[in-house]
């Protein structure tokens, strides 16, 4: 699995959620995708035109461009088991 | 509340304490008595294919198009693509607006498949999307269709509808005009029960189907804080968008005019103390199959265009130009005021839609045309597509509505029955002004129309049944013979009339016998008058003879008594003798 992991996630300012789905998000990935993945976080605060590139109605999401297929990962990331099957890190069925 | 002063806002008076919105969306505006209220979300509810959608569009791009207010449309069933596509069969250009940044069109994709929920969240997303679309064209409109999208894409209900209390709270401090489409429930307005969050107005749209045939409808469920027509209100879609019909007003104070319109029958105006009807009246033509209804509902219109005013001929049994042609052959030439745009045919059949769509539909009609007269021909077709009672209704409305524009109507109705009940006809006796009815007068094996008018409003009118007749140059009355076996008409009127014909011949041949005889008489009497005349100069004559003859007599005498005297004397100087004669004569 030497596939690079292009994640986004979209934040509107610095709610606990937020940070809480940030900080699951780098513990998660640091454990399954070390050195394979970039993070990019989008406040919409900021910059409100982003929405609706990627369809963000949801805050926290978490978007998984690359690799195929797109997938939106949306809440705090609290639990590890979807997200990590949202990724397609692991598969469903396990 | 929007910090800014709309004009088109209509500010509390009297009635209106709460500010509303121009829809623009013809009718709509009218039962809501001005609009959907400003600043505030309202709920429009129904099922599938009702017209939610396209009603909550109609809002948008009116209010971009009529009211310079921006709008925003968040999409979350159909592309924005598809939308323009949808309507622009209605006539609207969507990309345009887009352009010129009057209207935002944003879709929202919701797709399970691709959504995991992993813990809190909230729909931020959704309303900084929301906010920058209002904010970059200065929106004052919105439209979420349909928010219950949500609600399939996602899980967690509770935070959903945490989240909506939410938005509608927050477009309420937005002060823009919201409407939220839902699907109808089961047992309540909305599957989700939207109608909990959006309590200020919520009209429900409904699509329903009697007889095979469907009609829309609209109800202004709540409307919190004004008033509103609570009636269940036909509308329509068509090329135009929506439309409405604020079909019942509660009122009857209509303007009402004294001028007086010309019925097209020179005969039929003389039997009406006022030489015609009034502006602005209905009249209805009721009477068998047959009896000519539609050549007096021709006639009318054919009046009015030569008056040179407009007519509109709802026809719902011919095609117009079977209507024309056959006018042609009573001398009526109606293609000549369809070619001066005086006169336009609507011709439909009955079923083609529901009897409120119809309503809907002439409604429209009249409107886009203003004619201040119109026809309906016959009105006892519509009954085909609803009961008695919904056709009283709907015309009820229709007449409400022409007198309001001051609309001569005339309606024709075709008496189902021969053994006429004559109050049937739909029960629209009672609210028609003049009735004019015709009938079948059958005698001596042939059918005759008899024509009479049965009331007519606000003039006196004449109390007799006139014989109609249609010949090649019009329609007209002749008065029926009233004969010692009772009416006459049709031919028998023709024989009675030609033996009266004779018998006045006879008349006066009489009278000139008698003139003759008179002369003769008179001639009689004159010759005896002459007789008698030369008999008296004969007896005057010998009468006067005698004294003549008395006269010469007497004289002859005396000369010759002087005569005898003379020659008595002899010798006498004659001065002497003169004197005695003189004296004797004297004497005597």
């Amino acid at each position: 699995m030497e596939q690079l992991y292009e994640l986004r996630l979209y934040v509107a300012g610095k709610t606990q959620k937020s940070v809480t789905a940030l900080s699951n998000l780098k513990k998660y990935c640091e454990e399954h995708l070390a050195g394979q993945y970039s993070i990019e976080v989008i406040d919409l605060l900021e910059k409100p035109q982003l929405a609706e590139g990627d369809q963000i109605f949801a805050i926290p999401t978490l978007v998984k461009k690359v690799p195929e297929p797109v997938r939106k990962i949306i809440g705090d990331l609290s639990n590890e088991e979807k997200v990590l099957v949202g990724l397609d890190i692991r598969p469903k069925t396990s | 509340m929007p910090s800014k002063t709309n004009p088109k806002q209509l500010k509390g008076d009297n009635h209106h304490t709460l500010p509303k919105t121009l829809t623009g969306i013809s009718g709509l505006d009218e039962i809501t008595m001005g609009g959907l209220p400003a600043g505030r979300p309202t709920l429009i509810c129904g099922s599938a294919g009702c017209g939610k959608t396209l009603f909550s569009l109609e809002f948008i791009i009116r209010g971009a198009e009529q009211y310079n207010e921006p709008g925003v449309f968040i999409a979350f069933e159909e592309k924005a693509s598809e939308l323009v596509a949808n309507v622009a069969s209605l006539g609207f250009d969507l990309n345009k607006l887009q352009e010129q940044k009057k209207v935002k069109v944003d879709y929202i994709h919701i797709d399970r498949s691709e959504i995991e929920e992993t813990g809190e969240y909230d729909l931020e997303g959704l309303f900084i999307r929301l906010n920058y679309a209002i904010d970059s064209i200065g929106a004052k409109r919105v439209v979420l269709d349909t928010i219950e999208n949500l609600f399939s894409g996602l899980n967690n209900q509770v935070i959903l509808r945490a989240e909506l209390r939410r938005l509608f709270q927050w477009l309420k401090d937005k002060g823009v005009t919201a409407i939220i489409t839902g699907e109808r429930g089961e047992s309540s307005l909305t599957r989700q029960g939207l109608e909990e969050y959006v309590s200020d107005c919520v009209i429900l749209l409904d699509h329903r189907i009697i007889n095979q045939i469907s009609t829309r409808r609209l109800r202004v469920v709540k409307y919190r804080g004004s008033l509103h027509g609570t009636n269940e209100y036909p509308f329509l879609i068509d090329e135009d968008g929506i439309s409405v019909l604020p079909v019942t007003s509660l009122k009857l104070d209509k303007p009402v005019s004294s001028d007086i319109v010309s019925s097209g029958i020179e005969a039929l105006n003389n039997m009406m103390s006022r030489g015609g009807v009034y502006r602005g009246s209905s009249i209805l033509v009721s009477g068998t199959a047959g009896t000519g209804k539609t050549s007096i509902g021709a006639s009318f219109a054919n009046a009015t265009c030569l008056s040179k005013e407009k007519c509109l001929f709802f026809a719902f049994e011919e095609s117009p130009k079977q209507i024309i042609r056959n006018m042609h052959s009573i001398g009526i030439d109606l293609q000549k005021h369809v070619d001066d745009g005086l006169l336009q045919f609507f011709s439909s059949r009955p079923t083609l839609y529901g009897l409120e769509m119809h309503l809907v539909a002439i409604h429209k009609a009249i409107k886009q045309f203003k004619p201040s007269t119109i026809i309906l021909d016959p009105i006892t077709n519509l009954v085909t597509i609803g009961s008695m009672s919904e056709v009283k209704a709907m015309l009820v409305r229709l007449i409400d509505f022409l007198q309001e524009e001051q609309i001569t109507v005339m309606f024709t109705a075709l008496s189902l029955n021969t053994v006429v009940s004559e109050q049937t006809d739909e029960g629209v006796s009672s609210l028609v002004d003049t009735w004019i009815l015709l009938k079948d007068i059958e005698l001596n094996g042939e059918r005759n129309r008899g024509l009479y008018i049965m009331k007519s409003r606000g003039m006196k009118h004449s109390n007799q049944v006139r014989e109609f007749v249609i010949t090649d140059d019009g329609l007209d009355l002749i008065n029926v013979y009233l004969g010692p076996d009772g009416v006459l008409t049709g031919s028998a009127r023709e024989a009675q009339a030609l033996l009266e014909e004779t018998g006045q011949v006879l008349h006066t041949n009489s009278i000139t016998m008698k003139d003759r005889e008179l002369e003769r008489k008179r001639r009689v009497l004159q010759s005896q008058i002459d007789k008698l005349q030369f008999e008296f100069e004969s007896t005057e004559e010998e009468l006067n003879k005698v004294y003549i003859e008395e006269a010469l007599k007497r004289e002859v005498m005396q000369q010759n008594r002087t005569k005898l005297t003379d020659m008595r004397k002899g010798h006498m100087s004659t001065e002497k003798d003169v004197k005695p004669v003189a004296n004797k004569k004297n004497k005597k």
